[in-house]
């Protein structure tokens, strides 16, 4: 199969994707693995019954749900998607016709859902990359995001309790984060924990 | 069909009525407008098929648009309520097994309900709604927050299953929206404990939704949506429309229910179990007296506030339920308009009346189970 733009680490990664399929229909679901099988992805699992849906979603810890898009089911694959914090799985979303437009405002839309034209199969491989390549630019984006508000958080919090050194014990700025490090390096902590435990000591005694 | 060709998403429910009725009975075509009905299998079909441009309007679990105003669940995208569709219309009901051990609990009432189910012991309840960004889910997290003892465990199932996953064990009670709780009673799988208005009694269930930038681009078409489905609201809420409405609604392709299917969510008349009288329920689904299509700013901000937002994110909220355009486009075909576009929820026990554009309008009852009030106004936050 014609592959040309993939470059070698997201080959690597590909390869090891694990793809859950849900799909009731037994023939497509043959259609589906057998062209996700000649592109070259093994770890694949088919899933008919919904009952089990929420189970295998843990378990199996998919990389990459495939999901037809008119199946009824979708509703109850987002809210286990809350739930099980899955922003950091994608969900490809597959259609029986072409449908070029719809595609194209999805990919644009760059969040998880994902187009895939379910019975041109010779087209799964490049059209799944795309997905997962997109995806992977999203999920970056957002854990860049989060860590860095996780790192305005842990400085406000360091204020705080440099803050309450300074007052309680006289101390200048300096030589308050300097005795929150040493702390912290004595027991082996990182000094946000040290800060967090002065913190909260403090809220508990005002 | 003839005029401005719209196509409206929707799933089959029975609170889809009022889109039913203004295309069967013609009060989108008087509006110069062909409204293609298209069926949706889910509501995340729904959702990203009006995203993606695919709809040009559609039927809405009232938690959506705020919902992704707030950036939640789904393609991003700026989803405007135009107004209210319905309000309540929903039923919270167990399994046969849960239902023996509740005792002496008369249908509706949600407190004693809710202390009977507290002193369950065992494995969490499980629970089953249609959508996690549905007022059914709200109104339950909402409900049984008031009970920390009560371990429950939500999970989404197609309202069309909803029987047979009480049948099958997968669920222990659910709340989903008619005709599906009527359908497990039928079926002998569970009972009914209450209607959704028993938490809230004014929750608005449905909207008519549409994308920010196809309202701005289409403002013509958008006021002769929003006109039709006023007059289809109105008719479909005159009590002597009643049986006729059954009747074609029974009769639509769109819906393909048994008219003894409908006839409990238009009537009121709500069959707990099998074996019991039927439980008159009054506001059981309200398609358009008390104001029930205008789309109040507070609650866009309830629903907000019950999926986490800080201030910024109530004031979007807001922002996405168009009050303005409500008043804009129906003051022409005499509708009454409140005087404000907000109010505080669940402060009225009665039915009030409140200052309006035509002297005074009235309001039913939106008080909470637990008494609380929730106002939105910045200034009195």
């Amino acid at each position: 199969m014609d592959d040309t733009a993939a470059p070698d680490n997201d080959m690597r990664m590909s390869q090891n994707l694990r793809i859950l399929v849900v799909e009731a229909d037994p023939a497509r679901v043959r259609d589906i693995v057998d062209a996700l099988n000649a592109a070259g992805w093994d770890d694949v699992k088919a899933l008919a019954q919904i009952s089990a849906l929420d189970r295998t979603v843990k378990e199996f810890a998919p990389d990459i749900v495939l999901i037809d898009l008119a199946n009824p089911d979708r509703d109850t694959l987002e809210h286990i998607s809350y739930v099980t914090q899955t922003e950091k799985r994608a969900v490809a979303l597959f259609v029986d016709h072409t449908d070029d437009n719809l595609t194209k405002a999805a990919l644009n839309a760059g969040v998880s859902a994902y187009v895939v034209d379910g019975l041109t199969m010779n087209r799964i491989k490049p059209v799944l990359e795309t997905a997962i390549a997109r995806f992977k630019i999203m999920r970056q984006m957002q854990s860049e995001l989060d860590a860095a508000k996780q790192a305005l958080e842990d400085r406000k919090t360091i204020d705080r309790a440099k803050g309450i050194l300074m007052r309680q014990r006289g101390l200048a700025e300096d030589a308050a984060y300097n005795l929150m490090r040493k702390t912290a390096m004595d027991q082996g902590r990182k000094v946000i924990d040290v800060a967090h435990a002065l913190v909260t000591a403090a809220d508990l005694l005002s | 069909m003839t005029g401005t060709v719209l196509n409206c998403g929707y799933v089959p429910l029975v609170d889809c009525a009022t889109l039913v009725i203004a295309k069967e009975l013609g009060f989108a075509a008087e509006e110069g407008l062909a409204l293609n009905l298209v069926q949706q299998p889910s509501w995340s079909a729904l959702r990203d098929m009006l995203a993606l441009g695919h709809l040009d309007a559609a039927q809405m679990l009232s938690p959506m648009p705020v919902a992704m105003s707030m950036g939640l669940g789904g393609l991003p995208a700026e989803i405007d309520a135009l107004m209210v569709l319905s309000v309540n219309g929903t039923v919270f009901g167990v399994s046969n097994a849960v239902a023996t051990g509740i005792e002496n609990v008369p249908f509706g009432d949600a407190n004693a309900l809710l202390n009977q189910m507290a002193r369950r012991k065992g494995k969490p309840l499980r629970i089953g709604v249609p959508f996690h960004y549905s007022m059914h889910r709200l109104l339950l997290s909402y409900w049984t927050s008031a009970a920390p003892d009560l371990m429950i465990e939500e999970v989404t199932v197609p309202p069309p299953r909803m029987a047979d996953a009480v049948a099958d064990g997968f669920v222990d009670a659910f709340w989903v929206g008619e005709p599906w709780g009527s359908v497990a009673v039928q079926r002998g799988v569970a009972q009914l404990m209450m209607a959704g208005r028993s938490v809230w009694q004014f929750a608005p269930e449905k909207v008519l939704a549409a994308r920010r930038v196809w309202i701005e681009d289409n403002a013509d078409s958008a006021g002769k949506l929003m006109r039709a489905v006023f007059h289809a609201a109105q008719w479909l809420d005159t009590k002597k429309n009643k049986p006729l409405a059954i009747e074609i609604l029974g009769r639509s392709e769109h819906l393909s229910l048994s008219p003894d299917l409908i006839d409990p969510a238009i009537t009121g008349h709500i069959l707990p179990k099998p074996d019991a009288h039927p439980v008159q329920v009054d506001r059981f689904l309200q398609f358009h007296k008390y104001a029930a299509n205008f789309p109040w700013r507070s609650q866009a901000a309830w629903i907000a506030d019950q999926l986490g937002a800080d201030a910024a994110g109530l004031e979007k909220a807001k922002a996405c339920f168009r009050s303005d355009l409500y008043r804009q486009n129906l003051v022409g075909i005499g509708a009454d308009m409140p005087g404000a576009s907000e109010k505080k929820e669940g402060s009225l026990q009665f039915e009030t009346a409140v200052a309006s554009s035509r002297g005074h309008m009235i309001l039913a009852p939106d008080a909470f189970f637990d008494g609380r009030t929730f106002d939105f106004d910045p200034e009195n936050r």
